[in-house]
């Protein structure tokens, strides 16, 4: 492969466009199977126990320390302006609108992501995926759309649960530790966030990121070469991927939302 | 379908997950101030709004009695023009006068509400019309300077 030779970059073009065109006629394919997914909930909520039930305590401890540390910082630097105050606001805001979503998708990833990748792949390295669909049963019906739709679930709830546990944290660091006054803490923070303009706007990050980091570790599982050293690059890419997508649609997405 | 050990911990995860968005909403974000009652909406021009924004509130003796609904800009007068939802239960005479004040040195503005002494009440889209700008610092500290600086001036040709 050379990239002055037009018949190379022709067809690395080509290859790059069916891969893009396959990843979309995949994620189309998820989305209409969402109520698939739906009559079949015995899957469904299997997935959504192995994704959010076992990442609830990684989510919950990280949760608590960012909190800690956001208590910690913002309090060194607001008492520098005789706002100490604010803590609770600054606490909040960075959590609800940043901090809770992207840093639990992040997790989210490594935790879950990279186990749904490994799973897919091992089964296609096993010849799982071709033996369903021998016997006439749809793999991505059957096996993908519930560990989409069970990741989707579970992300928000997350992030959810990661926002308020951060606070909580904050608030156990800022008012009980340091002694901030514990009634402006959250009088501040109540007239400083919006229901819908910050919480409602994290939710809905939260949902987008569900969508991106379980799309893209199905579709590395779904798409990798079936061997170890496939499935072990898959899983890797993964991680690293989904991060990148995260990191980059929370600009464009905080862009969109907060920019007025 | 029959139930089994997991549907528990899902639940649980779910119930979690929906407790959290509501301690988010109700305790962090302001759900509890968003108040449903019926508002009727009066008009305010001021000079200088300085930083006051949509969905501020609107006191009258510290207490709450209606938010900012809109803010705009009269090409006319050229004045800011302020639209005020004021609670239904909430009745001001017709020559109440607006201010915009402060809630503290750094915090947020809203609008002070002064009831006056006609027997006529506000109804709905009347104009307030006595209203005091906010403060500006920089005028202030303009002023302060401007003051300074003519005492230091008078001084000096007094002594000539």
């Amino acid at each position: 492969m050379s990239w002055w030779r037009p018949s190379d970059v022709g067809f690395a073009t080509r290859v790059k466009l069916a891969d893009i065109g396959r990843a979309a006629r995949l994620f189309t394919r998820l989305c209409a199977l969402f109520l698939a997914a739906l009559r079949r909930a015995r899957l469904l909520v299997d997935q959504v126990h192995f994704l959010g039930n076992h990442s609830l305590a990684i989510i919950t401890v990280s949760g608590l320390f960012v909190g800690f540390v956001l208590g910690l910082q913002g309090y060194y630097t607001l008492q520098r302006y005789g706002s100490a105050e604010a803590l609770g606001l600054l606490v909040a805001l960075s959590l609800v609108r940043e901090l809770g979503p992207v840093v639990t998708a992040l997790l989210f990833a490594g935790r879950a992501g990279t186990s749904l990748t490994a799973e897919i792949g091992l089964m296609k390295a096993g010849e799982q995926l071709a033996a369903m669909e021998m016997m006439a049963v749809d793999p991505v019906q059957r096996v993908l759309a519930p560990r989409f739709w069970g990741g989707v679930v579970a992300m928000p709830l997350l992030a959810a649960v990661f926002s308020a546990v951060g606070i909580l944290g904050g608030w156990l660091v800022g008012v009980v530790l340091i002694g901030v006054d514990s009634g402006s803490f959250w009088s501040q923070m109540q007239n400083g966030v919006d229901v819908f303009k910050d919480v409602g706007n994290g939710v809905v990050k939260s949902l987008v990121f569900g969508f991106t980091v379980t799309f893209v570790a199905l579709l590395q599982g779904y798409e990798c070469q079936p061997t170890p050293e496939g499935v072990s690059r898959a899983t890797t890419r993964t991680v690293v991927i989904a991060s990148l997508a995260v990191l980059g649609l929370d600009f464009v997405l905080t862009a969109m939302m907060f920019s007025v | 379908m029959q139930k089994s050990n997991r549907d528990v911990w899902v639940g649980l995860f779910v119930m979690i997950g929906a407790a959290a968005i509501l301690f988010l909403a109700l305790k962090a974000g302001n759900l509890l101030s968003l108040s449903f009652e019926d508002t009727y909406s009066v008009s305010a021009r001021f000079d200088n709004i300085g930083g006051l924004k949509p969905r501020a509130p609107v006191k009258s003796a510290g207490v709450v009695v209606g938010r900012v609904a809109a803010i705009g800009f009269d090409t006319q007068t050229y004045q800011a023009r302020v639209d005020i939802n004021l609670e239904k239960r909430f009745t001001f005479p017709k020559d109440s006068s607006a201010k915009i004040l402060t809630s503290g040195l750094l915090g947020e503005q809203y609008v002070g509400l002064e009831p006056g002494a006609d027997e006529k009440n506000l109804v709905a889209g009347d104009a307030i019309k006595s209203t005091q700008s906010a403060v500006v610092l920089e005028n202030l500290i303009g002023q302060f300077l401007y003051n300074k600086a003519a005492d230091a001036g008078s001084t000096e040709g007094g002594k000539k």
